[in-house]
């Protein structure tokens, strides 16, 4: 495992991490803008992995644990959300339901 | 007897409660009546101190109650009657009496009857609180008070836009004249720590020598009430337009009293104006320049009314000019007879417009003489004092004195100017009765008037004829103590005054006859064309200074009034509020509940912080 | 013992009047009305029988009451309930009760809503008012003054009226608030910092009134705690870049509130200044007090001017109330023992003549349901007595002599007169101005032609009586004011004398002197 130099690994995340958050930014339908998310923290998950790699320490492997509940956690509720707005809305853009002036 | 003197003005005041809470109950008999006694005992009581002073002429005194004391400051309710004061009281009670009696018949079809009594007797019994009141704080009541009975009379039929206009004019200029007089008296009152008439005359030959700067300044403030409230230049504008008022109103206040009360006031305190020569002789200027231009505007007015009060502005001007040459004793002689005449005419005046149901243009009435003989007669008998006809009136015997006190003391173009002042009373007078009483009617008034009936139309019009005549110059005021001594000069020149002054006015009455009732037309063309017209509109709006005030005074005001309506330094003090608004609406854009923007601002701030810890680092 | 009374009796009757609602309309009237004149007969009884001259030979420093109640509230920051009374605060207490009784009586048929909570509102405005004349507790004082914003901010913003303009009364009561109350901060601060100076020079920790008075402070602390008590008490008179909260609060509030506001509230400020200001900072005021002439002259002229421009009569009005209070500025600053008991009479009267005003607008706002002055006029002969008592209060209103604010004008002007000859020439232009905006008032109404003949409702017994009762007062104590002088003498010779020796400059504050 010591064949892939960190650098690399983190360079890896960065990248994962900057395309979820350009997803994020552009996308308007609400599908892309949830797996973007989920891009992003698995994005998060593989800096701590290389990370706690890296280091020979077992608290990166743990975090990816949390990360990976916290994504589905995130994702039940952004899917329950999903739901909802395709159910009053009849579509899956998100700046439909903005319903603030401005 | 001196306990009585507090009832000459509680008497009318007591007429003005009586009226003000009883209202309509009364009735339009019982007002007047109420109205009408309440003076006639003030008159009595006059009468009785007069027999008592006459008896024992010595200054009596009745303080009443102290007014305020705090510290030096302590003016008094207290009355003084000297001969000038009791002069006076006989003026305004006596007068007062008959022009009272006389409204009973003037307003007898008018409204609001109850109002105008109460504000009458209230204008009495502030009048005589003016010239009774033994310290100045006591007679700036009077003077405020009979200033607003002024001002609510002139604007007695208030539903005429027109009239409270003139109402406020006549309050608003002579209230100007009042702040001076004002300033007059806190400056008098700093420098000799009182307020008592007879000691301000005691203690300021003590602290001052005559022309200080002080005294000067003092004399010229007191100066600017007079000048106010007797209408001389240049606060003279109010009172032709005064004449808005009931006719009885304009023989009461702006004739026979009110307007003489400058008079009265510079007369009071000679003692401080003999010290301030320079003011003494500015009052006579302003005497003389106001009777010359007077004179000329009463040439040039259409309307009864205002005939007489650019004359009454022009005699007051005569009686300045005699407070100018320091003849005090003529001026107020001269009040006194002027008091007579002017309310003759005035009250013949309102006969006329009675009678001619409310008509007061000149040129639309003519030939009345016949219809209404006694108004006649008390314009012919007043017009006679007014130009100072010799020997038989009164008013020759009270401008003679003027006439040669201004000789005396050696002020000849003064002089000049009330010999030159007194052809143009004869010439206005003879178009004003030329024009009422000769020639053909010039309006369906006209040919149907009608002569007034009663006791109350004739006897107060009678009395007043009588005493306009030399019986009115037997009365002679009883100055001696009071006021100091006339000038005195060689007899001959005296009687070539009296000659010349004689010859003048009946050169003017014989040329006014001459030209009002024969070259009428040849008049008529000279004031419509080139320079006749135009000195016809310049004196037919007395030489424009209501357009000037105007221009300089009111219109300033009033734009000054609508900039700052909306209240600018209130605006300034919303800044503040202002500024958070607009925050508010900046900032609550960036929450506008779009998603996309809040996270692409999370990832430009957090870039920001970044950055800012690199470089920090 | 009475002087805790004095602010008891309103307290309690408030509350009795918002729990006796449930009964009926007329039970919280009557109560608000038998509490109010209860403390106008408590005061009155201590003015019959108190003695309130400077008592021969007292000491300077000592401040000798007349009548002292305290008892201890926080000792452990020397903080005390401490009333006490002069003549001053006398006067002060007795027109409060006075115009309280009047806002009573003249809301009678006006507020028909919340009628308890009404009247809880107006006496608490009283427990305020009373506690700030009497309080000589610094903490205590501040207390009060917070206290009595709060009653007058609910009186405005529920019962008042929002006109068609745009201003609401809710905009009105918060522009009250937020003034007066910012102003009291500042005042709070000052008086924290005072206390400090104290403790620092002593080591005692007391907010004292008499303590505090001997605190020895630099000249320039002095100028900046004097004005945190200046700026206060300006913004309530109002002087007037301050003054932007009153037109509002007037013209927004119920009539009550307008008699309450400009009998009683206004004068807080003026006692605000004599109490605390000259007495505890002579030096600095000395110091500024050609700046606050200045200022009183400015409130003159400007609010003469802005009142000429209204078109609501009661925006109209609290445009007077400012240019009037100028005077009363001018007469403080003045500090001569003549302009200073001018200041008080002119308190006094103003409190009537402007009262009354507000009296007379509200019972035209019932008759003719408008406030706008361009839809008056000509009203003289369709009100029976109505037009006549406002004639006579228009006239007290242009100081004319006989009237009680003749007496108060002419005093601080005779007494201004040699301290400052010029202020006081302009400041006598002042009465030309206010000539002009009275009688303007008196004519826009009244005068002109009617624009209908039908004639309305006479006023009934119950307003009859208030204005002849103000009438009366205006109008007796204008011929007889020696009841008010004498009573407020004595303190304000106090002031005056205090004033007088921070005038007279000593060495070490004027080295120029020496040489």
């Amino acid at each position: 495992m010591n064949g892939v130099p960190m650098a690399h690994g983190l360079v890896l995340a960065a990248v994962l991490f900057t395309l979820g958050l350009a997803g994020l930014m552009f996308r308007r339908n609400m599908i892309f803008m949830l797996l973007s998310l989920e891009i992003m923290l698995n994005a998060a998950g593989l800096a701590f992995i290389v990370a706690g790699m890296a280091w020979d320490q077992a608290e990166g492997q743990a975090m990816f644990l949390l990360v990976i509940t916290l994504a589905a956690a995130e994702a039940s509720v952004g899917l329950a959300l999903l739901n909802q707005l395709y159910r009053r809305f009849k579509t899956l853009d998100i700046d439909t339901a903005s319903g603030m002036r401005g | 007897m001196t306990w009585t003197l507090p009832l000459t003005f509680l008497l009318p005041l007591a007429g003005t409660l009586i009226l003000a809470f009883s209202g309509a109950r009364l009735g339009r008999r019982g007002t007047t009546w109420v109205g009408v006694t309440s003076v006639a005992l003030a008159a009595l009581v006059t009468a009785l101190l007069a027999h008592h002073y006459l008896a024992a002429p010595e200054a009596r005194t009745l303080t009443l109650w102290r007014w305020i004391a705090v510290g030096d400051f302590q003016p008094t309710i207290g009355l003084r009657l000297d001969g000038l004061s009791l002069t006076l009281l006989g003026v305004i009670t006596g007068v007062g009496l008959l022009i009272h009696w006389f409204a009973a018949w003037y307003m007898q079809g008018e409204e609001g009857v109850t109002r105008f009594y109460a504000y009458m007797n209230l204008f009495v019994a502030s009048m005589v609180l003016l010239v009774l009141g033994d310290n100045l704080l006591l007679l700036f009541l009077g003077w405020e008070g009979v200033g607003l009975c002024s001002y609510l009379l002139i604007g007695h039929y208030y539903r005429t836009a027109a009239n409270v206009r003139a109402a406020f004019k006549a309050f608003l200029v002579t209230r100007i004249g009042d702040a001076f007089l004002a300033i007059g008296l806190f400056l008098l009152f700093r420098e000799l720590g009182t307020l008592n008439i007879a000691e301000i005359l005691q203690r300021a030959p003590e602290r001052w020598s005559a022309g200080d700067p002080l005294v000067e300044l003092a004399a010229l403030l007191l100066l600017g009430g007079a000048l106010g409230k007797s209408a001389q230049l240049p606060l003279h504008t109010w009172l032709a337009d005064a004449m808005a008022g009931p006719t009885p109103v304009s023989a009461l206040i702006h004739a026979a009293t009110m307007v003489t009360a400058g008079v009265y006031l510079v007369a009071r305190l000679h003692g401080v104006f003999l010290l301030a020569p320079a003011v003494l002789w500015l009052t006579g200027v302003i005497g003389a320049l106001t009777l010359l231009a007077a004179g000329f505007a009463a040439l040039a007015q259409t309307d009864i009314k205002r005939v007489l009060a650019y004359s009454t502005m022009s005699q007051i001007g005569y009686m300045f000019l005699a407070l100018g040459v320091a003849g005090f004793e003529a001026a107020i002689f001269h009040l006194m007879t002027h008091a007579f005449f002017k309310a003759l005419l005035f009250l013949s005046a309102g006969a006329v417009i009675v009678g001619c149901h409310h008509e007061q243009d000149i040129r639309r009435l003519g030939g009345l003489w016949r219809r209404l003989p006694l108004a006649y007669v008390g314009f012919l008998v007043g017009g006679a004092a007014l130009a100072a006809l010799p020997l038989v009136t009164a008013g020759f015997y009270s401008k003679d004195a003027i006439l040669w006190q201004a000789l005396a003391a050696g002020h000849g173009a003064l002089l000049l100017a009330g010999l030159l002042g007194s052809l143009l009373t004869s010439l206005y007078l003879l178009r004003l009765i030329v024009g009422i009483f000769h020639g053909e009617a010039g309006s369906e008034g006209a040919r149907r008037a009608e002569a007034g009936q009663g006791l109350a139309h004739g006897l107060p019009l009678v009395v007043l004829a009588l005493l306009s005549t030399f019986l009115g110059a037997w009365l002679e005021p009883p100055l001696g103590s009071v006021l100091p001594a006339p000038h005195e000069g060689s007899e001959g020149w005296h009687l070539a005054l009296e000659l010349l002054a004689g010859g003048v006015a009946l050169l003017g009455i014989a040329l006014g006859a001459w030209l009002f009732l024969n070259r009428r037309a040849w008049l008529a063309d000279v004031a419509a064309r080139g320079l006749g017209a135009r000195l016809w509109r310049l004196w037919h709006h007395a030489w424009g200074f209501d357009a000037a005030y105007e221009r300089l005074l009111v219109r300033p005001y009033r734009g000054l009034v609508s900039g700052l309506r909306h209240d600018a330094i209130d605006a300034l003090g919303l800044l503040p509020a202002r500024l958070a608004w607009w925050l508010h609406v900046a900032l609550s854009r960036t929450q506008g509940g779009k998603l996309r923007l809040y996270a692409v601002s999370m990832v430009v701030g957090a870039t920001l912080i970044l950055l800012v810890m690199a470089v920090a680092a | 013992m009475a002087l805790i009374w004095l602010i008891l009796i309103p307290f309690l009757g408030g509350l009795a009047c918002w729990q006796g609602e449930r009964w009926g309309d007329g039970v919280p009237r009557w109560i608000a009305l038998g509490s109010m004149l209860l403390v106008l007969l408590i005061t009155l009884g201590l003015w019959w029988q108190g003695d309130y001259r400077w008592p021969a030979g007292a000491e300077s420093g000592v401040v000798p009451w007349a009548l002292e109640w305290r008892a201890p509230w926080i000792p452990r920051f020397g903080i005390e309930v401490h009333l006490a009374l002069d003549g001053l605060s006398l006067v002060l207490v007795a027109l409060s009760a006075l115009l309280g009784v009047l806002a009573v009586l003249c809301s009678w048929h006006e507020i028909r809503r919340r009628v308890g909570f009404f009247h809880l509102n107006l006496l608490w405005i009283l427990v305020g008012v009373v506690g700030v004349f009497l309080a000589v507790d610094l903490f205590l004082f501040f207390a009060f003054w917070e206290m009595m914003l709060v009653p007058m901010y609910f009186l405005i913003a529920l019962w008042g009226h929002s006109s068609a303009t745009g201003r609401s009364r809710i905009g009105a009561a918060t522009k009250f608030f937020l003034y007066t109350q910012a102003s009291g901060l500042l005042m709070l601060v000052s008086i924290l910092g005072l206390v400090f100076a104290h403790r620092a020079a002593t080591g005692e920790l007391t907010f004292s009134y008499a303590a505090l008075r001997e605190t020895p402070l630099s000249d320039e602390v002095a100028m900046w705690l004097m004005l945190g008590f200046f700026l206060a008490f300006a913004v309530k008179l109002p002087v007037v870049p301050f003054h932007g909260w009153l037109p509002d609060a007037h013209a927004q509030a119920p009539t009550a509130g307008s008699v309450d506001l400009a009998g009683i509230l206004l004068k807080t400020g003026a006692y605000g200044l004599l109490r605390f200001a000259l007495p505890l900072f002579p030096e600095a005021s000395q110091a500024i007090a050609p700046l606050a002439m200045g200022l009183g002259l400015v409130g003159i002229v400007y609010g003469a001017l802005l009142a000429c421009g209204q078109q609501d009569i009661k925006r109209f009005i609290a445009y007077t109330s400012i240019s009037h209070m100028g005077f009363v500025l001018i007469g403080i600053y003045a500090g001569t023992e003549l302009a200073l008991q001018g200041v008080v009479v002119l308190l006094v009267a103003h409190a009537f003549s402007t009262s009354a005003l507000f009296i007379l607008s509200g019972q035209l706002h019932e008759r003719l349901h408008t406030r706008d002055l361009g839809e008056m006029g000509g009203l003289w002969g369709r009100l029976g007595s109505l037009p006549a008592f406002m004639l006579c209060f228009v006239v007290a209103s242009l100081g004319m002599p006989g009237t009680l604010n003749f007496v108060g004008e002419f005093m601080i002007l005779f007494g201004s007169f040699p301290v400052a000859p010029w202020v006081v020439a302009i400041a006598s232009a002042g009465l030309v101005l206010a000539a002009i905006y009275s009688l303007l008032l008196m004519q826009r109404v009244h005068y002109g032609p009617p624009r209908s003949e039908s004639s309305l409702a006479d006023l009934d017994g119950r307003e009859y009586a208030m204005l002849l009762g103000l009438l009366a007062l205006v109008l007796v104590l204008g011929l007889y004011p020696q009841p008010l002088l004498d009573t407020a003498g004595p303190a304000m010779q106090e002031v005056q004398r205090l004033f007088d020796d921070a005038a007279t400059p000593s060495p070490t504050t004027m080295p120029l002197g020496d040489s």
